[in-house]
């Protein structure tokens, strides 16, 4: 259904009816699939290597010039390309380590590619963030740099870890409907495919229903969880014991209803 | 003669940054004796927080030698240095404490480090927590707790590891004057029950008068002045100290004329 043939409510109408949503779901299946993977393999080698620029930088706990100095300009270099980019010069190397330069296989190692670069960042701003005097309090213990790493930096900077973390999700949620250009499968394809090829706007609409409901997910989850830590870190322990199930309270926020009877 | 147990013989510590080379430290020589609550006071600047920094080496002096108990801190490598540290304590101006870890946590941190078993943990945690007046805290998170609850945290962590020195940098600076007191009631209740010597940096002269037996006036990176409080506070010879105590006596004599002279 063509929005130059019929009106918008009618394609919007048109874009919850069965046939779109049958196209959609394996597509969404797909997407959801790329950026589990992604995000996984994004959070693992961007905590790690954010944990290498903070660790070697010249102010770190143990500087080492050039694999700070190298390891930015990699991670610049990276960061300076279009998103698009990344992914046609990722094709070659998925062909090597994956078989084929299409699928979603292939595109996972793109959107990883592109993505961890920017959460590296991110992750290098949360642990900086946490205060110098934590830092120096836990050495003059007499602990040794790895420790602190591991056992004050990164529990201190979790709630905006978590929150960095949320940003590099979603960044992968938009990734993957870029890459569905390149033949990745999932969302992004079906939008091109169908809505931009074949002038089938009710699943174009379809479509952005479906990615704006997805990152809204994603950043509500984000929110709630990072909040929880701040919540329970400087909140008074006894409004916390009230309220056993963080769910039901975040619900009650949200909604502002009382959903709890007996109280 | 008491036995010496801190020893700073002609410490050297140079800040260089781009424009100027900053020297804070220009020969400091120090006795400090078993058992001792030492003061040491200046002005903003005068390299007091440098001094007691270069102690257990959070900060690298330059030259000169420091000896704590039989050791040579100058000369020990990383390894043996955060193992002597575990025997130094360290509280801070601002408090340091990891908001991430409950009251319980940190104060068990030092005892991780140096590998106490979990039973014996448990026990020192408690019995610690009981010295400084927080039982009832354990589980709280330092963000629920106030400014001299916090300290008393900093105090109980430092102290966790039955250190020979605790060294007190600004502990009491942000404090308001009934909190500042408890604390350093605590301090020398610590002094008397454990024999802990104490350093203690500060810029209130108060403090030094109410827990310190012996002081040393820091000017301009140099020790200007040293010897017993009596004897500083009735006859300063420095500009320094005559500075000091003519503004703490000043504001005594007004502080008397304001209030009759407590008739």
């Amino acid at each position: 259904m063509s929005l130059y043939k019929y009106s918008f409510w009618e394609v919007f109408k048109n874009a919850f009816t069965k046939p779109v949503w049958e196209t959609l779901w394996p597509a969404i299946g797909d997407t959801l699939y790329m950026v589990a993977i992604s995000t996984l393999f994004t959070l693992i080698i961007g905590v790690l290597l954010g944990l290498i620029l903070v660790l070697t930088s010249p102010e770190g706990l143990n500087p080492i010039g050039w694999l700070n100095k190298g390891l930015g300009i990699v991670i610049n270099c990276l960061r300076s390309l279009p998103q698009m980019i990344v992914i046609i010069l990722m094709l070659p190397i998925a062909r090597i380590l994956v078989g084929k330069a299409y699928g979603s296989n292939a595109c996972i190692i793109a959107l990883v590619a592109s993505c961890v670069p920017m959460f590296a960042r991110l992750v290098e701003s949360s642990l900086l963030e946490v205060t110098k005097g934590k830092i120096e309090a836990a050495k003059a213990m007499g602990a040794g740099n790895l420790r602190i790493l591991l056992s004050v930096m990164l529990p201190e900077a979790f709630p905006s870890l978590i929150r960095a973390f949320t940003v590099a999700v979603i960044a992968v949620i938009s990734m993957t409907a870029l890459a569905g250009n390149f033949g990745a499968g999932g969302i992004g394809d079906i939008a091109v495919r169908f809505g931009f090829n074949r002038f089938q706007h009710d699943v174009l609409l379809a479509t952005v229903l479906v990615l704006i409901l997805i990152v809204q997910v994603v950043q509500g989850v984000g929110d709630f969880v990072s909040k929880l830590f701040l919540k329970k870190w400087y909140l008074i322990g006894e409004v916390q014991r009230k309220n056993k199930s963080g769910l039901k309270k975040w619900l009650t926020s949200v909604l502002k209803v009382n959903t709890d009877i007996s109280e | 003669m008491e036995e010496v147990f801190i020893e700073i013989k002609d410490l050297h510590k140079t800040f260089y940054s781009t424009n100027q080379n900053i020297e804070v430290l220009k020969g400091i020589n120090l006795k400090i004796t078993k058992g001792d609550i030492f003061g040491i006071v200046g002005f903003s600047g005068a390299g007091k927080s440098t001094l007691v920094r270069c102690l257990n080496r959070l900060e690298e002096p330059d030259k000169g030698s420091i000896r704590i108990g039989q050791q040579e801190m100058t000369k020990l490598t990383k390894r043996e240095l955060n193992i002597q540290r575990q025997k130094i304590g360290m509280i801070f101006q601002s408090f340091n404490l990891f908001e991430s870890k409950t009251v319980y946590q940190n104060v068990a941190y030092p005892l991780k480090l140096s590998q106490y078993e979990k039973r014996q943990m448990k026990e020192r945690v408690k019995e610690i927590l009981e010295l400084v007046g927080l039982s009832d805290k354990i589980h709280a998170y330092p963000g629920q707790l106030s400014g001299g609850q916090k300290q008393r945290v900093g105090i109980a962590r430092a102290l966790a590891n039955n250190p020979d020195v605790l060294l007190s940098d600004e502990a009491t600076s942000a404090l308001d004057p009934q909190t500042t007191v408890s604390v350093l009631d605590l301090l020398k209740e610590i002094n008397q029950k454990l024999g802990i010597t104490i350093i203690l940096i500060t810029h209130e002269l108060e403090a030094i008068k109410y827990i310190c037996n012996n002081m040393a006036i820091l000017e301009q990176g140099e020790i200007t002045e040293q010897g017993t409080v009596r004897e500083v506070f009735l006859n300063p010879h420095s500009h320094t100290g005559k500075l000091f105590i003519k503004i703490h006596s000043e504001f005594q004599q007004k502080q008397w004329v304001e209030e009759g002279e407590g008739i």
